[in-house]
């Protein structure tokens, strides 16, 4: 018989997940999109969460899935939106030897962390069981509005400051002053009486039988189309639908009812 | 559980943070690196925790993931101020401050 070795439940989420977060890991360096690189990452910090569930920390699970991963992540995605999420980096080296060298730091300082602070590492662990005992999320607050309640403080001031910081640099200023409505409306009607521009607003699209959609032009009392009912955007993608063919439709539609009624009346 | 995987792992992650910091030249991506480097301090965080049996490590890493949130707001604010003006978010094109 073959023995099975002795596994608990921890073990195979570390070794299930601790391989998968490394990959994400791997591919937020490797992949040369930035958008694929936040997915990669995002597959890490889900990873980390399950890692903090099996070591105990439930209510890290939670805030690790919900702030990293449901809040950061999301904020990198809207900002590489606005920034451009196509753009690929180039790989010529700028300075060179740059990768070679990084690499070697990365690899040594990967080799310095271990030695050091696996060196540290004495004795078998306790264990959260104890600490744990009236729950994590009370023995946490315990701590946070205790013994780190001034930290906690603090952080409120830095939370405001970034919130701040963070709207003034992304103000943009208004480059010239902003014009009143009585300046608005003079502008308008000496537009009109110069240029001949209608002053009111456009007319509407076209409403027919069969359709009313914004890609319906309207037609003119001499049954003519009129330009200004329908966005120039879409008459450049050609999606402007026959109008006087709609006309026409709704025409027949009523010679046909009214030939039924004419024939009733006889 | 052997509490040194998580430590092992938890290095691992901080130095390919570290690759990804000195190797990527789009600064969102640099800065995604840098968010790594925090997770893997926080995994460490977490794992000692468990090792001396006390949630002082839990709180740590809870204020390190406070003081990320606001670190990702003004760092991303700066990126798209600097792209802004300068149409690009490669660490190399910022180069105004060179001698």
């Amino acid at each position: 018989m073959i023995p099975v070795p002795l596994v608990t439940a921890a073990e195979v989420t570390f070794w299930i997940a601790g391989p998968l977060a490394v990959l994400g890991a791997l591919g937020l360096i490797l992949f040369r999109r930035a958008v694929y690189s936040a997915l990669s990452m995002v597959l890490t910090m889900i990873c980390l969460a399950v890692l903090y569930g099996s070591l105990q920390a439930t209510f890290l699970f939670a805030v690790q899935v919900i702030v990293y991963t449901g809040a950061i992540m999301m904020l990198f995605l809207f900002v590489m939106m606005m920034v451009g999420a196509n753009s690929t980096e180039s790989v010529v080296e700028t300075i060179k030897g740059q990768r070679v060298l990084s690499i070697l730091v990365a690899v040594g300082l990967f080799a310095l962390l271990m030695f050091g602070i696996g060196g540290a590492i004495q004795g078998a662990a306790v264990g959260l069981n104890k600490a744990n005992a009236g729950g994590n999320v009370q023995g946490l607050a315990a701590l946070l509005f205790g013994k780190y309640v001034f930290v906690f403080e603090l952080t409120s001031a830095l939370l405001i400051v970034a919130a701040v910081g963070a709207m003034t640099l992304a103000h943009i200023g208004r480059v010239g002053r902003k014009p009143t409505q009585r300046e608005l409306a003079e502008k308008r009607l000496s537009d009109y009486a110069t240029k001949g521009d209608h002053p009111g607003s456009l007319p509407n699209s076209g409403v027919y039988a069969h359709t009313n959609a914004i890609t319906a032009p309207a037609l003119l009392p001499d049954g003519t189309i009129s330009e200004a009912s329908v966005s120039q955007t879409l008459v450049e993608r050609g999606a402007i639908v026959d109008a006087p063919a709609l006309a026409a439709q709704t025409a027949t539609a009523f010679k046909a009812i009214e030939a039924v009624r004419d024939e009733e009346d006889e | 559980m052997n509490v040194e995987n998580y430590i092992y792992l938890a290095t691992l992650l901080f130095a390919l943070g570290t690759a990804g910091v000195l190797l990527r030249r789009n600064a969102l991506v640099v800065f995604m690196s840098v968010e790594l480097m925090l997770n893997a301090a926080n995994l460490a965080f977490v794992a000692f925790a468990e090792l001396h049996g006390q949630l002082d490590g839990q709180m740590a890493s809870f204020f390190v993931m406070v003081v990320a949130a606001a670190e990702v707001v003004v760092g991303l604010a700066i990126i798209v101020t600097i792209y802004r003006t300068r149409r690009s978010t490669s660490v190399d094109e910022a180069n105004l401050l060179k001698f």
